[in-house]
C-alpha cells in the first residue's frame, strides 16, 4: 500500500534527518525551488484535490490562491497544531515520528505564498513533538533547506514555534490568529477572511500539519499520483486515522482516504473488543455527528460520509459498543464544549449549559416528552452563534436524535438509564 | 521579585517577537514556573515587561487552561475527562484520586503536594485513561498504576511515563 505520510516511520523513534534525506525527503524542495515557479507549485496542490486534514475540509490550494499576492507588506503561513479535539491524536503521531514532511511542506507553502516567515501552533502536552519539531529545524536550517537563501536561491524562510498554554478555541482559525498575536483568543469576525487580513493584518493561510505534510509528495510525484492513493474515484490521497474507544487496537494508521469504516476496525484494529458489539461511531472528532452499523461500508472520504450527514473531520474515529449509553456519551460531548466555550457570543455561553442540563435530566431519569423538541431547537438555535464551535457542538446531539431518539425517549419513559453510567475500565 | 537572570532572558524572548505581546505566553509560563502560580506580582511583571496593562494580561492568563491565577500544590494533575477517556473508563482513575489525595477536583491535598483538576482531551487516545502531573503524562492508567506513579512522585523520581 502506498503511504506518503508514515512512510519515513520508525516503530519506536523518531525517523532521523539522514534517513529521512536518503529516502527522498527534501527532493520536493529542490525540485520546485530549481525548476517549478511558485504558480506552478499551487497549482500541483489545487489539481491534486488535497483537502484540509484539520476537520473542515477546504480545498487546500483554493485557500493559497485567495491570498492576494500583490498587497505591500509581509504575508503569513501558519500551521495549525493545536489539535485538541477529542479523539484526534494523529498530528501528535505524525510529528513524534517525522517532524520533516511538515518543515519541508510548510518549505513549498511559503514558496508557493511568497512567505517569509511561518510559524507552528503547538498545543499544550505536546512538548515531545515540539521537541522534535525543534531539533529538526535547526538541522534544516543547517542543511540549507530553511533560513537565508535556501538551496542558494534568493528565497528566505523562517519558521518559529509557538506552544501554547491550552485551550480548544485556539483550533479556530481566527482565534489561533488572535492567540499568535498575544491577544485573548476569541474568534474574530469573517469576512475579512485570514487570507485578506489575519496575522498582524497580513494575508494569512492556516493549515493543519496533516495537510502540509502532504505536500512534498504532491509536488514530487504530482497530482494525478496523489489522486490515484484514494480508494474512491471522488476521492485524492490517503488520510491518518485515529481510534479509540472500544476496538481492540487503538491505532493511528495512514490509509487511502475512502477506506470503509469496517475496513478499518476489522484490520488494523482488530475489530471490537472481546465480546464487544459495534453500535456506533463518531467518525471524525467530537465535533461529528454518530455513525450508527448501516454506515460500516460507508467510505470514509469527505463527500461519502456527509452524505449521510456527518463529517470526515479530523478522521479521528471513536467507537461505541452495545450497551454503552450514547445520551451519557452526548452528555460527556456537550460537558466538554461547554467548559471550552470561550464566552463570546450569547448562543454558545448561554445554549450549551442549557442543553448540557437537559441532557443531565435525562440522563438521571427525570427527562419530560418535551425534552426532545426543546433539544432539537437548540441544534438549530446554536447555529446562530459567532462561529463554527457551537454548531460543531450540536453536531453529536442531533446525530444521537437522528438515529438514537428511542434510547432518548427510552431514558424518558421508563425515568431511568437503561444502561450503566458509564463504560468501566476495560484494558 | 524575579531574579536578573531570569528578567534578562524574558526581555529578550520579547525583544525577538514580532510584536512583543506575541511572547506573552512564553512569559507567563516562565513566570508561573518561577512562581508556581501567576500571582499578582507576575501579572504586573508580566505586564512591564510585555508593554501590556495588567488587566491585558489579565485578559491572557484567565482564559488559558495551564496559566493557573490561584495558588496550585507542588504539582497539578490533569486527569482527561474528554470522550476517549469516558470510554476506557477515566471516571474510575479520577474517582481514585480524589480518594487517594482526600480531595474533590479542583482541590489541592492537604501536604500541598498535588492539585486535581479534570482537564480536556490531551491527544493521547489511542492510550486513554491518560492523566499528567506536572510535565510528565501518563497513559493506559489503572488505580494500581496511578498508586504506583503517586508514590514515586512522593519520593520525587518519575515513574516512567509516555513515550
Amino acid at each position: 500500500m502506498n503511504q506518503l505520510l508514515f512512510k519515513h516511520n520508525r516503530p519506536d523513534r523518531s525517523v532521523t534527518f539522514a534517513e529521512y534525506c536518503s529516502e527522498g525527503g527534501f527532493e520536493a524542495l529542490r525540485k520546485a525551488v530549481s525548476g517549478m515557479s511558485p504558480g506552478e507549485v499551487q497549482q500541483a496542490v489545487i489539481d491534486s484535490g488535497l483537502r484540509g486534514r484539520g476537520g473542515a475540509g477546504f480545498p487546500t490550494g483554493k485557500k493559497w490562491s485567495f491570498v492576494p499576492r500583490d498587497l505591500p507588506g509581509p504575508r503569513w503561513l501558519i500551521c495549525n497544531c493545536d489539535e485538541m479535539e477529542p479523539g484526534t491524536y494523529k498530528d501528535r503521531v505524525l510529528l513524534e515520528h517525522n517532524p520533516y514532511s511538515l518543515i519541508e511542506g510548510m518549505t513549498l507553502a511559503c514558496y508557493a505564498l511568497g512567505v517569509r516567515h511561518a510559524f507552528i501552533f503547538i498545543r499544550r502536552g505536546y512538548e515531545k513533538a515540539a521537541e522534535n519539531l525543534t531539533r529538526a529545524l535547526a538541522e534544516a536550517k543547517e542543511a540549507g533547506f530553511l533560513g537565508e537563501r535556501i538551496l542558494g536561491s534568493d528565497i528566505s524562510v523562517d519558521l518559529d514555534l509557538h506552544l501554547s498554554a491550552g485551550r480548544y478555541i485556539c483550533g479556530e482559525e481566527t482565534a489561533l490568529i488572535n492567540a499568535l498575536e498575544g491577544k485573548r483568543p476569541n474568534p474574530r469576525s469573517k469576512p475579512p477572511f485570514p487570507a485578506i487580513k489575519g496575522l498582524w493584518g497580513g494575508p494569512t493561510v492556516v493549515n493543519n500539519v496533516e495537510t502540509l505534510a502532504n505536500v512534498p509528495a504532491i509536488v514530487a510525484n504530482g497530482a494525478t499520483w496523489f489522486k490515484g492513493l484514494a480508494r474512491n474515484p471522488e476521492g485524492a490521497g490517503t488520510k491518518l486515522f485515529c481510534v479509540s474507544g472500544a476496538v481492540k487496537n487503538r491505532v493511528c494508521v495512514e490509509l487511502p482516504i475512502g477506506t470503509t469504516l469496517r475496513e478499518i476496525i476489522d484490520g488494523p484494529c482488530g475489530g471490537m473488543l472481546p465480546g464487544k458489539t459495534y453500535k456506533a461511531c463518531i467518525p471524525g472528532g467530537a465535533s461529528t455527528q454518530f455513525l450508527t452499523a448501516a454506515h460500516l461500508d460507508v467510505p470514509m472520504d469527505y463527500e461519502p460520509v456527509a452524505k449521510v450527514g456527518s463529517r470526515l473531520g479530523s478522521g479521528a474515529i471513536i467507537v461505541f459498543e452495545e450497551g454503552c449509553c450514547l445520551v451519557a456519551a452526548t452528555l460527556n460531548l456537550i460537558t466538554f464544549f461547554t467548559r471550552e466555550s470561550c464566552g463570546w457570543c450569547t448562543p454558545c455561553r448561554e445554549g450549551l449549559p442549557f442543553v448540557k442540563e437537559i441532557l443531565e435530566r435525562i440522563e438521571a431519569g427525570a427527562g419530560e416528552e418535551q425534552d426532545i423538541g426543546i433539544l432539537r431547537e437548540h441544534v438549530k438555535y446554536l447555529s446562530y452563534s459567532f462561529c463554527a464551535f457551537a454548531p460543531g457542538a450540536m453536531a453529536p446531539l442531533e446525530g444521537l436524535l437522528n438515529h438514537f431518539e428511542d434510547e432518548v425517549r427510552e431514558h424518558i419513559l421508563k425515568r431511568k438509564c437503561p444502561f450503566k453510567d458509564a463504560p468501566p475500565l476495560t484494558r | 521579585m524575579i531574579p536578573d537572570h531570569l528578567k534578562k532572558s524574558l526581555e529578550s524572548r520579547v525583544a525577538s517577537a514580532v510584536s512583543a505581546r506575541e511572547a506573552a505566553v512564553d512569559v507567563m509560563k516562565e513566570l508561573q514556573s518561577h512562581y508556581g502560580w501567576l500571582t499578582d506580582e507576575a501579572v504586573g511583571e508580566a505586564a512591564e515587561l510585555l508593554g501590556l496593562s495588567r488587566l491585558q494580561v489579565d485578559e491572557l492568563a484567565t482564559f488559558y487552561e495551564m496559566i493557573y491565577r490561584r495558588p496550585v500544590g507542588n504539582k497539578v494533575i490533569h486527569v482527561c475527562d474528554s470522550i476517549s477517556c469516558w470510554c476506557a473508563g477515566y471516571k474510575a482513575i479520577i474517582g481514585h484520586l480524589q480518594t487517594r489525595l482526600d480531595v474533590e477536583p479542583g482541590g489541592t491535598s492537604a501536604d500541598g503536594k498535588f492539585t486535581l483538576i479534570p482537564c480536556c482531551c490531551m491527544g493521547r487516545c489511542g492510550d486513554g485513561p491518560v492523566m499528567s502531573v506536572g510535565a510528565d503524562i501518563y497513559d493506559n492508567l489503572t488505580p494500581e498504576r496511578v498508586d504506583r506513579i503517586l508514590d514515586a512522585e512522593r519520593q520525587g523520581k518519575a515513574e516512567a511515563s509516555a513515550k
